[in-house]
């Protein structure tokens, strides 16, 4: 009898959509692609801070011009989304599907006002003769122009990495309503959760670094 | 806090409560880093900032991500990813400064 059904429960084991899914491989696969992430920022945070020590002046003098308001409002935006993110995942495993997906809407809506302050935010400064290869740049020393180059390369892979995630957020929104991801089977929704607090500590640190120099 | 930390083992769906601490806990430190700003304290500016920004990620790391309640396992991964970081950071630091 137990011959018959050990290979029956081990059947239920392997297959997908069965309630027994590989969650810590899983997991621990997004970990990996967030680990590729973060060396391809820390790449040019490493960058960064070599052209800083070699230009700390012009560095110093630079971050006056970027908005510190834009900065911190958009650090309180990007937080309080990964804040409804996590919130998003405890309501789908407590079962309260529908509270789930508003916290999850809530910060797709959160990650979208982010883009929309940061265009505000490039916008003005463009307007003010501040983009890489300008020519205001290039009446001040070098430090200058290589201080916004860091700037916009830092910040707009940074934005790229929020509007991607946005999507990857939306298409999770979708999988909810439509009953693919559930309170039983949740670990695609934590996995795009990873994603987008890694997004949100990139930020954390590229915020003191490009506003608050003075 | 501490029936939290008792019903939290893993699998049982983290507390609204300890997330909503956590998240105030950030704005915070946010504040502060943009007040310790506006105060001229020289070259430890910078590294007040940077010392908030790592334990900002760090409570991030831990209560969002979720790696405090998960096994052992991600918490050894996590931890070797950050000590290679740290060494890459570390000697290109010795680098560029002996350099100059």
């Amino acid at each position: 009898m137990s011959e018959i059904s050990l290979p029956e429960s081990a059947k239920h084991t392997g297959h997908a959509g069965h309630p027994k899914k590989d969650v810590h491989g899983i997991k621990m696969g997004m970990w990996l692609f967030l680990m590729t992430e973060l060396l391809l920022f820390s790449g040019m945070f490493l960058l960064y801070s070599a052209y800083r020590y070699f230009y700390t002046k012009e560095f110093h003098e630079a971050a006056m011009y970027t908005h510190t308001l834009f900065g911190t409002v958009n650090t309180m935006v990007l937080l309080t989304s990964s804040l409804t993110m996590a919130l998003s995942i405890t309501a789908l495993e407590r079962g309260k599907k529908w509270l789930s997906v508003t916290f999850l809407s809530s910060t797709i809506a959160l990650g979208l006002g982010f883009l929309v302050i940061k265009y505000v935010e490039w916008s003005t400064e463009i307007h003010e003769g501040i983009y890489p290869g300008s020519p205001m740049l290039f009446k001040h020393p070098r430090g200058f122009e290589l201080f916004f180059a860091m700037y916009y390369l830092m910040t707009g892979l940074h934005g790229l990495h929020v509007l991607v995630g946005c999507g990857l957020l939306t298409v999770m929104l979708i999988f909810i309503i439509k009953g693919k991801i559930t309170q039983e089977d949740s670990v695609r929704l934590e996995a795009a959760g990873l994603y987008w607090h890694l997004i949100d500590i990139i930020w954390i640190f590229l915020f003191p670094l490009f506003y608050l120099v003075n | 806090m501490e029936q939290q930390t008792l019903t939290e083992h893993k699998g049982a769906p983290t507390s609204y409560g300890i997330y909503v601490l956590i998240w105030l806990a950030l704005m915070a430190l946010t504040a502060i880093t943009a007040v310790v700003a506006g105060i001229n304290l020289a070259a430890f500016t910078l590294v007040i900032a940077l010392l908030i920004a790592l334990v900002k990620s760090s409570l991030v790391v831990n209560v969002f991500m979720h790696v405090k309640y998960e096994d052992k396992i991600f918490k050894i991964f996590v931890a070797i990813a950050g000590g290679v970081l740290s060494v890459i950071f570390l000697l290109t630091f010795a680098d560029v400064y002996f350099r100059r």
